[in-house]
Formats: structure tokens, C-alpha cells, sequence
């Protein structure tokens, strides 16, 4: 294997690692989800047809709040004892961590999904009218739009003092299609009245997209001071 | 302001007109200084001084607002390779155990395996089977285990801030004695430490930091230094 993906894989097992024993972002993210997800099915009380139209913006809304909280843990602990500048001086590269540590939220939001999704199901009595296996690319294509930018925007709002205001406020207005496309689609396959085609499409160019700018732009983020 | 060179040959680190200055206030004023190989270079001052800032540019953490660094002919980025640092905090994760840090820091330098890794935390007298988290170490323990990751992978050159803080006088003794013998293999090792009567006869030069600025270099504690400590 070579030296990028051996460290790259080394610091991400490392943050597997870290989370596994102390949980901090896991349990965040899925206490927050839950209440949304009770809250909401208190709040309106769906019907069936009406859940199916609802759903798609209230799940992506859910997961994209719920990922903020990992995205800010993600980097704090890079802070505490200032071990981020442990790989600052080290020959390794910039995009090895960022890729690393976007992996790492991309797992860690993905399992909130795989865990909260049956909720959503029981709680809002949906049954998927359009072609189901449709969710599954608009799931990972949606779950990396939101930590590949998120992971960047968290990045460079690491060492702001208000930090946590910082994340959203960063990273909401970019996302904005891509939430728009996640909807979209999902509501398109919930209720089966479109095709999702056009949605993934546009989900998959802006992950590349925003890969490619925040693979070349991480190197200026991690050594700015 | 004193440019001096001490030992002949030429400078393994050398610092030219160095500026650095956070917003309106400059924290080095236009430090330029030679440093050769091998040698124990040991920075004093007040708080305040520029020390640890200057180590930061250094180490390549810092990029200065003026002036140049080179070290090995080379900026300090491209000669990462042959630098070890150690800061103020313990740039370890304090959630894994000392062997757990150093194999991870031991893959960014492409150091496979732990036989490396149990040499460095034996050389600084730890236990490499230790398996408590770092948080749970004792102050000497973890600035130990510092050390071993800034040794992990064998630098020429040693940049270490304040190594001795918060350890009790015995380990810190033991610290030193490790340095004096890494210095003697050949590394040449900067210490930034209010502690310097514990490196008086084993340091080969004494850097006086002021304001910013190198006001003085020699070779033994001075008078001044000697007051300074508590």
C-alpha cells in the first residue's frame, strides 16, 4: 500500500479509534435526531400520503443538523494538546488527513442514517411508492455532500473563537443545492410521482465538485495559522 | 543585537532579518543568527520574548511576516523530515495509550511496525506495555512520551519548548541526561526553557532573547541568566 493511503487509513482508524471510546459525536447526533424525529411526528401528526411529501426535506434537515455536531467533534479533538500541529510537522499530506477525517464523518453519519431510518419509517408510516433501492445512491452521494464540505468548513472555523456558530453559518448557504437535490429525489422516490434520475446526477456533480475544490484548497486551510 | 556564529563550519540552521508579527505586534524583530550542527543551544528570556515563536517558525508552524529560515539549505517544510518538535502541550491524544500515539505518528513519518516505536518510549524511560491513556499519565510521564514522538523519527534537529515544565526536578534530571546524550550523537537539539540551571555544563550555548530579539549568545549561563531563576 502506499505512504498516502497507509496514512490516511492510519488516521482514520485513529478517529474510529477515539470516537469508539468516547462516543461524544455518536450519542450527540443520534439524541438530536431522535428528537427531531418525535418532536416532528408529535407536531404534525402525518397521514400516510402527507408523510410521504414531508419526509424527504424533514430526514435530510434532521441529518444535516445532527452532522454539524460530528463535524465540530471531528476537529476538537485535533485541538485538545494542540496535536494537529504533531501533523503540521510531519511530512504528511494535507489531503491524507482530509480525506481521512471526511471518511470518518461520512461513517459516522451514515450509521446515525442506518440506525434513525427505521424510525422515520415507524414513526411516519411510510411505504416507498417509486423504485426504493434509489434511496440507497441518494443516501451516500447526499451523506457526502454534507461532510466533504462540512469537513472543510470545519476545518477553517477550527480556531475561530466561536467555532460552532461559524460551521453552519458556513456551511448551510453551500449546501443549499445539495439539500435541494436530496430532497428532491427522496420525495420523487417516497411518493413515486418522478424520476430521481436528474437528482443523483446533480448530487454526483456536486460531489465532485466540491471534492475537487476542497482536496486543492485543505493544504492553505491546514497551515494557515 | 549580537550575529554570531560560535563553532566553524558551516550552519546547520540559519535565520536571516526574521520578522513575525501577530497583527500589530511583533513578536520577532529582525532576529538573524547562525546555528551549527551538534550543538546545544539553549533559548532564555522573559515571557513575551519571541522564544517560542521563534521555535514555531522553526518547526515550519509559523511563517515568518519577513526574513528567511534554512534549514539543511532548505525551508523548514521541505526539511520536516529532519526535525523533531515538541511544544508547550503534549500533541498527544490523550483518549490512547503512549504505544497507540506513537504507532500513529510513526505511519505519517512511514515508520512500519512497533520496534521503533518501543525504542523511543524505552529510551525516554517509559514502559512501551503500558496500556493507560496518556491523560492518565502523570506531567513527567506525558512530556516523556512527548519527547518520544519528537524523536520517533530520528531528526537531525531537536526543537523543544519548555520540556521541563510542571516535572519534578529527578525526571526533568533524567530528561536532561537524554538530551545530553542525543546531542552527543550528534543532533543538535534547541531547548526553550525558564529552567536553565538544569542544563548549565551540559548546554554549549546560552541564547538571550529579548523583546523579539537576540540580545545575547554565550556560552556559559551568565550572571543575568543565573538571577533570573527562581
Amino acid at each position: 500500500m502506499n505512504s498516502f493511503w497507509s496514512i490516511t487509513l492510519a488516521t482514520l482508524a485513529k478517529d474510529i479509534r477515539l470516537e469508539w471510546r468516547s462516543k461524544d459525536a455518536l450519542n450527540a447526533m443520534l439524541f438530536f435526531s431522535l428528537l427531531v424525529v418525535v418532536i416532528f411526528v408529535f407536531s404534525f401528526d402525518p397521514l400516510a400520503e402527507e408523510s410521504r411529501h414531508i419526509v424527504g426535506g424533514l430526514v435530510w434537515v434532521a441529518f444535516l443538523f445532527a452532522a454539524v455536531v460530528a463535524l465540530n467533534q471531528t476537529w476538537a479533538r485535533e485541538l485538545r494538546n494542540q496535536v494537529l500541529d504533531a501533523y503540521r510537522v510531519s511530512p504528511a499530506p494535507a489531503t491524507g488527513l482530509f480525506i481521512a477525517k471526511a471518511l470518518g464523518n461520512f461513517i459516522l453519519v451514515s450509521l446515525l442514517e442506518a440506525l434513525m431510518a427505521p424510525l422515520f419509517v415507524i414513526f411516519y408510516n411510510l411505504h416507498v411508492l417509486g423504485p426504493a433501492w434509489q434511496l440507497i445512491p441518494v443516501a451516500l452521494l447526499g451523506t457526502w455532500a454534507l461532510v466533504v464540505n462540512g469537513t472543510f468548513f470545519a476545518a477553517m472555523s477550527i480556531r475561530t473563537r466561536s467555532r460552532e456558530l461559524m460551521l453552519p453559518l458556513l456551511l448551510f448557504p453551500v449546501s443549499i443545492p445539495a439539500v435541494i437535490a436530496m430532497v428532491a429525489a427522496t420525495t420523487s422516490i417516497l411518493t413515486g410521482d418522478a424520476s430521481a434520475h436528474f437528482y443523483i446526477v446533480l448530487l454526483l456533480t456536486y460531489d465532485v465538485v466540491f471534492t475537487t475544490a476542497c482536496l486543492g484548497l485543505f493544504g492553505t486551510v491546514l497551515q494557515a495559522e | 543585537m549580537i550575529e554570531a556564529n560560535i563553532s566553524p563550519g558551516a550552519p546547520l540552521v540559519s535565520v536571516s532579518n526574521l520578522v513575525k508579527q501577530f497583527g500589530r505586534f511583533a513578536a520577532l524583530r529582525g532576529v538573524t543568527a547562525e546555528f551549527d550542527s551538534g550543538q546545544f543551544h539553549v533559548i532564555l528570556g522573559d515571557n513575551g520574548a519571541g522564544k517560542t515563536t521563534l521555535l514555531r517558525v522553526l518547526a515550519g508552524l509559523a511563517n515568518p511576516t519577513r526574513g528567511e529560515v534554512s534549514i539543511l539549505n532548505k525551508n523548514p517544510r521541505e526539511a520536516c523530515r529532519e526535525i523533531g518538535y515538541m511544544a508547550h502541550p503534549s500533541l498527544l491524544y490523550d483518549e490512547m495509550s503512549g504505544m497507540e500515539n506513537l504507532r500513529y505518528f510513526a505511519r505519517l513519518y512511514d515508520i512500519s511496525g512497533d520496534e521503533r516505536c518501543r525504542e523511543v518510549i524505552r529510551a525516554v524511560r517509559l514502559d512501551p506495555e503500558l496500556s493507560r491513556p496518556v491523560g492518565q499519565y502523570s506531567q513527567g510521564m506525558r512530556q516523556r512520551m512527548s519527547l518520544a514522538r519528537a524523536i520517533l523519527h530520528d531528526p537531525k534537529i531537536l526543537l523543544l519548548d519548555e520540556p521541563f515544565s510542571n516535572v519534578d526536578v529527578h525526571s526533568a534530571r533524567d530528561m536532561v541526561g537524554l538530551l545530553k546524550g542525543m546531542r552527543d550523537a550528534g543532533k543538535t537539539i534547541f531547548v526553550v526553557t525558564h529552567q536553565s540551571a538544569l542544563l548549565e555544563g551540559v548546554a554549549d550555548e546560552f541564547i538571550w532573547m529579548q523583546a523579539g530579539q537576540i540580545l545575547d549568545r554565550t556560552r556559559d549561563l551568565s550572571p543575568l541568566a543565573r538571577a533570573e531563576q527562581p
